[in-house]
């Protein structure tokens, strides 16, 4: 029987970016917070010291800050016919897992959609005619425009302090920045980072091609800062030993280092960490959610009853939770029927390597830091005519120049040897005259009927409970916007006069061995209608109104961007509207 | 702090007669003339036993916020636990009169005639007005009473004989207020009053002698103390505070942090207790007074920086120091503390820069500045040498001159701070 | 499922009792002195899972893949073979933290590894096979670490191809094993046995364990002068 713990206005599951944001507003709204979170706590002052941070095999390749899969995976299978087979070591995307959640060991990439990227479906039929998209692609606009959001970027950037030069001013486009984004109301609250030497070069070849580059947005600092809520930040080091890992100098945006210390110190708020939630629970009608149950790091069962229940797990473990949970009828590919698990989408990425004259070029890609670099966004969106080109989406394409760390950056040109004397010599030839950008071609993934999430029938986790089941392929359209974006990249390295560029560009079928960055998004999401999405424009569960879910679950689709500062505004955008107008008067606040 | 010599020269006390009533000072007692439902007394008192910082010594360790005490306070000579001082009659000190409130906090007697010792602070306070310590006394009145019975005495013999204190206060207490000084301005004889009295600063920064009493020809200018060493607040240059303006010092004490330093450990709380509820015409007060105080020179040569110990603290402070504190020390302004410009790291004695090094420390988080940066623990990564090394090279550094630190020195700090903030 | 359906008995079996419980955190930062977590530095000496003849066979096998020359070590002297060994007598060695439900089946490649074994049984076992392979007439009689450097060489091509066979292990599954195994441990931090003095990091350029560049971001084209420092520090940290 589950002990139950003393009543909480809110309880959050799990305690990252979104449930940082959200307990930050809901305890200034004076409501009562609990946030239950699987993975320990952790924090820079007790985590992460400069005297052992710098743990290449440690954090990038034992994965010590990720979730291991004992304690929660997935299975996966291509196609909606084969027989899915667990996770058992992480590839593909790596699930963070303690406070902080990957907002502790990101790169800090903070990037805005554009405006039409909310009304993709719209747009996209518009401009090219519905026949132009694949028959089984089920791309939808979000309920919500980029005006909706802007204010609520804004927030999420000022909190982070993210660096960056403004391309769209109120309308007007200035120079240095990316000239595609939509409107902004202000500046970046930070100038960008300086540039290595091997982006300088790249964004030069960009001009001289034609393109405009700009610097990557980003949550590494470039000098020290406060943020609205007196919380401080000190300057990026370039240390190279940023994503995969927590940051020892405060200088990387986080919610260790933007929210909790302000957080943490209020009475109305409790952070039960190593409690791990297995079930959102309702009441005999199933439209409302009486509170969660939980499982503590001694195997006891608690329940934390609450008036609002805010999901803010990760995205498959959020429709994980809700399919478990019996909220929301879950998804047939097959009949076409049901929300949850449906618009499951991850990215499609690729890269090239490109080598240099080692007697003129000299990188040092070890000084570098998450999201440094410069980017293009020419072949974003639909910021170019796809009508020539038979696909649609995009990306954008850097030189983000990420890391020199040894084990997963010494690139050798295709063909040599995979050791022996000649890799060797390769390796010592090429590792401070090639360039191997840490993110290079970053494009979406739009959304289709047969790559969703469900129940697995076979596997289970250690409670016993079904894992989570991935249905996941790459589609024609993906595979050749993938091919147009790589080669126009190729482009740009041999325009920086490389002796030679290895293209690398997607090929199916997805690899769940490869890692493609961990921006798995959809499986619950928001839309206008109940029909075809779990939750409305304000993130709440159409079928429990008091139940918000957040982060890229509600994506539709996604998009040619890293997801963090779009999951951040939304979470602001939500946390308004519950603020506002649902605690004013608890219900549903959309009437389909 | 030898204790043997100390316990001789308290043996010698043992002889010593009791003698008299219980003493008084002027105006003790004599409550001002409005009724118990004064309010802006009570106010008063209420600020002013933030000034004094009761809560320091005498809130229930638990964390309820009571001044229920129970508190372990440890002094040169051993543990004292703080006493209950909430209005329960029984364990508390509700029985007590403005009178007896007064003998206690200006006098160091208690109605049944103990001696306090002065880890209560009572040759400072002895400094307040009647009038600030009744207020003080009319607000603890207004404070719900609390059953929680402390044992005080916990010295060991001869410590626990409290007849011993007589001596003590013959040689060390001089009961009253100080007279201002008339060639100051009001705001420093604000203040020194402040300072010398209520705020009691000396306790904790004055050198001692064996006996525990104030260095009367060294106010202010650090204390060695629960494996800290509280540094010189005096308004030297090059040991004190004489880098910083008033300004910096009044945001120091109200937010726990400035451009160049962050509150950590006791003086961490000390400012969330203390120093952050204070006006801030009270805190450019204390400033003022503070950079006027006179203060010892620097005496000791930097060592050459091609001396090994230098090179190797170096080198280390390269790799493990810099990211945070720069390399030429400076550090980050409210973030990483200043190690260029920090009186911690000048002293002569390295207790706070090793306890630092070897466990971490967690600065102070306040509502104006709630970030609560902290230093990371390097005692499991370098060695006792290793350690000495940096430490040696910090005190050798940017204008700072100071002894080398040894590796056995690292060692005896290792044991002696245990490392609890 | 219904919420009574969770409370089996493995719900507490499942979960290590070994944690100090949490503790739901209130009012301020959680803080304590001496935190973290520093790693352990391998120590040096005895193996601590090959056997003599394992670890003489995995010696010869990295000296293979990362050949000695004259300015750089090789795989053995670079301390790869004591990287694997360590890894494999600690949590790599046992998959820890992987998931090891079955049922097991094959998959497609792109599925991941679905093995029922971990790394140290596969070392094991394949070592055991290779060693059977090398002593018959086809291997060349004699163990791996006996045959002349171009057989070896041989021997493993013909594993990375699948032209070697060893009866009853994956050969081309141990051979991408011990690959990335000797390459990491060839580049990663000294502490943990391979890379030894830093040699892999001095061959490429690699400054280590350094953590501000501040000073060097703008300095376009220019080669970095400093050498590399680990973990458990440099030469320059010996005091006289």
């Amino acid at each position: 029987m589950a002990r139950q713990l003393p009543h909480k206005d809110v309880v959050i599951v799990g305690l990252g970016w979104t449930g940082s944001i959200l307990a930050q507003e809901l305890t200034d709204a004076g409501l009562e917070v609990i946030a239950l979170e699987r993975g320990p706590w952790r924090d820079t002052a007790t985590d992460f010291s400069p005297a052992y941070v710098q743990d290449e095999l440690r954090y990038r390749i034992r994965h010590d800050l990720f979730l291991r899969p004992d304690q929660m995976t997935f299975t996966f299978r291509n196609k909606p016919h084969d027989t899915a087979l667990p996770i058992r070591t992480w590839g593909a995307f790596m699930p963070g897992n303690g406070v902080g959640g990957a907002g502790l060991h990101w790169n800090a990439e903070t990037w805005r959609f554009l405006p039409s990227d909310f009304v993709l479906h719209t747009h996209l039929t518009q401009r090219y005619g519905a026949r132009f998209l694949p028959a089984d692609m089920t791309i939808q606009d979000w309920g919500i425009t980029y005006a909706d959001l802007e204010p609520h970027y804004d927030r999420f950037e000022y909190l982070c302090g993210t660096c960056g030069t403004a391309g769209n001013l109120g309308g007007k486009i200035q120079s240095g920045g990316n000239p595609f984004e939509g409107p902004r109301s202000r500046p970046y609250p930070n100038p960008a980072q300086e540039q290595p030497f091997g982006p300088t070069l790249w964004a030069k070849a960009a001009t001289e091609l034609g393109y405009h580059p700009f610097p990557q947005p980003s949550g590494n600092l470039s000098r020290a800062y406060v943020n609205p809520l007196g919380v401080r930040l000190g300057p990026c080091t370039y240390c190279g030993f940023c994503e995969w890992f927590g940051c020892a100098n405060y200088s990387k945006a986080s919610p260790q280092t933007t929210i909790l210390p302000v957080l943490m110190r209020k009475a109305n708020f409790t952070a039960r960490p190593e409690s791990e939630v297995t079930r959102i629970n309702t009441d005999a009608s199933g439209r409302r959610a009486t509170g969660v149950t939980f499982v503590d790091n001694q195997g006891v069962e608690w329940e934390q009853p609450a008036d609002l229940v805010v999901l803010a797990a990760f995205t498959i473990f959020n429709v994980q939770l809700l399919l478990l949970s019996h909220i929301g009828t879950p998804y047939d590919p097959v009949a076409n029927r049901g929300v949850i698990g449906r618009n499951f989408t991850h990215q499609t990425i690729s890269d090239c390597t490109a080598f240099f004259d080692k007697s003129k070029f000299i990188f040092n890609p070890f000084i570098a830091s998450g999201a440094i670099g410069m980017c293009i966004d020419e072949f974003n969106g639909d910021n170019f005519d796809h009508g020539p080109h038979g696909f649609v989406g995009g990306g954008y394409m850097g030189h983000i120049q990420t890391n020199g760390r040894p084990i997963e950056t010494t690139p050798v040109p295709q063909g040599t040897p995979r050791w022996g004397a000649q890799w060797k010599q390769a390796v010592r030839d090429s590792y401070l005259s090639a360039i191997k950008p840490g993110t290079g071609v970053h494009g979406s993934m739009y959304s289709y009927r047969d790559v969703y999430v469900d129940l697995d029938p076979v596997y289970k986790d250690r409670f016993g409970r079904p894992l989570a089941r991935i249905t996941m392929d790459f589609h024609d359209n993906e595979l050749k916007q993938n091919a147009f974006l790589t080669d126009k990249f190729a482009e740009i390295f041999h325009a920086m006069g490389a002796q030679r560029v290895d293209k690398e560009p997607r090929k199916a079928p997805y690899d769940i061995t490869k890692y493609q960055t961990t921006h798995l998004c959809g499986g619950a999401i928001m839309g206008n209608d109940p029909h075809t999405s779990a939750l409305n424009r304000y993130l709440q569960s159409w079928d429990v109104p008091n139940l918000f879910v957040m982060g890229a679950t509600a994506f539709p689709q996604n998009a040619g961007y890293n997801p963090t500062d779009t999951v951040g505004a939304l979470a602001y955008w939500a946390a308004d509207a519950i603020r506002n107008r649902y605690l004013k008067s608890p219900g549903p606040l959309v009437h389909a | 702090m030898p204790k043997l010599s100390a316990l001789c020269a308290l043996g010698a006390l043992l002889a010593f007669a009791a003698s008299g009533c219980a003493p008084q000072l002027p105006g003790a007692g004599a409550s001002a003339a409005g009724s118990a439902q004064d309010f802006g007394k009570i106010e008063r008192g209420r600020y002013l036993a933030a000034v004094a910082d009761c809560a320091g010594c005498h809130a229930d360790p638990g964390g309820s916020g009571a001044l229920s005490g129970g508190r372990p306070i440890p002094t040169p000579f051993g543990m004292v636990l703080a006493p209950n001082i909430t209005t329960d009659r029984a364990t508390g000190i509700g029985a007590w009169s403005d009178a007896q409130f007064d003998t206690a906090v200006r006098l160091g007697r208690t109605p049944d005639g103990k001696w306090l010792y002065p880890a209560m602070p009572f040759p400072y306070y002895s400094r307040m007005s009647a009038a600030d310590v009744a207020a003080i006394h009319a607000y603890l009145n207004t404070l719900p009473a609390v059953r929680h019975s402390v044992r005080a005495d916990q010295l060991p013999f001869p410590y626990d004989i409290r007849f011993g204190m007589r001596l003590w206060d013959a040689l060390y207490f001089k009961p009253g207020p100080l007279p201002p000084d008339p060639r100051k301005s009001a705001q420093w004889n604000r203040g020194a009053y402040l300072v010398r009295g209520p705020a009691h600063c000396a306790a904790c920064h004055t050198p001692k002698t064996h006996l525990g009493g104030d260095r009367p020809q060294q106010p202010l200018q650090g204390y060695a103390l629960d494996g800290w060493f509280a540094p010189d607040i005096a308004g030297g240059d090059q040991l004190g505070l004489g880098h910083w303006s008033t300004a910096d010092i009044v945001a120091y004490l109200q937010t726990g942090h400035n451009r160049f330093a962050a509150a950590s450990g006791p003086m961490g709380e000390e400012v969330a207790n203390s120093t952050s509820q204070l006006a801030p015409a009270d805190l450019q007060a204390i400033a003022v007074f503070l950079k006027d105080e006179p203060d010892q020179a620097l005496l000791a040569r930097p060592l050459d920086p091609h001396e090994p110990v230098m090179q190797t603290g170096a080198a280390i402070y390269a790799q493990m120091c810099s990211a945070c504190h720069r390399s030429n020390g400076t550090g980050v302004a409210y973030l990483f503390p200043d190690l260029a410009d920090s009186s911690s790291v000048a002293a002569a004695n390295p207790a706070t820069i090793l306890r630092v090094l070897i466990h971490g420390v967690q600065s102070v988080g306040t509502a104006r500045e709630p970030t609560a940066p902290s230093m990371p623990a390097f005692g499991r990564e370098l060695t006792d040498a290793q350690i000495a090394a940096v430490a040696t090279y910090l005190r050798n550094s940017w204008g700072h001159g100071a002894a080398a630190v040894s590796a056995a020195e690292v060692r005896d700090a290792r044991r002696s701070a245990s490392g609890s903030s | 499922m219904r919420r009574r359906d969770l409370l089996t008995g493995t719900a507490v079996v499942l979960v290590s009792s070994t944690l100090a419980p949490a503790q739901a955190l209130t009012g301020a930062l959680p803080w304590h002195p001496d935190a973290g977590t520093p790693p352990q530095p391998v120590e040096p000496g005895a193996w601590k899972f090959f056997t003599a003849a394992e670890a003489a066979a995995v010696e010869a096998a990295v000296d293979r893949i990362i050949p000695p020359d004259p300015q750089t070590p090789g795989g053995k002297d670079a301390g790869c073979a004591v990287f694997i060994d360590r890894q494999l007598a600690d949590g790599y060695g046992q998959d820890r933290g992987l998931y090891d439900s079955g049922p097991f089946q094959k998959g497609s490649k792109q599925q991941g590894p679905q093995s029922q074994s971990p790394p140290a049984a596969r070392y094991r076992a394949a070592l055991a096979a290779l060693d059977r392979y090398c002593h018959s007439a086809d291997g060349g009689g004699r163990p791996f670490a006996e045959l002349a450097l171009q057989r070896q060489d041989e021997v493993l091509k013909g594993l990375e191809a699948g032209t070697v066979e060893l009866a009853g292990v994956d050969g081309k599954a141990f051979f991408e094993q011990l690959l990335k195994d000797t390459q990491q441990g060839f580049f990663a931090d000294p502490i943990y046995g391979g890379n030894r003095d830093m040699c892999a990091w001095k061959m490429i350029g690699f400054p280590g364990a350094r953590y501000d560049y501040r000073d060097w971001v703008g300095r376009h084209n220019e080669r970095y002068p400093h050498p590399p420092v680990s973990i458990a520090g440099a030469p320059g940290w010996k005091p006289a």
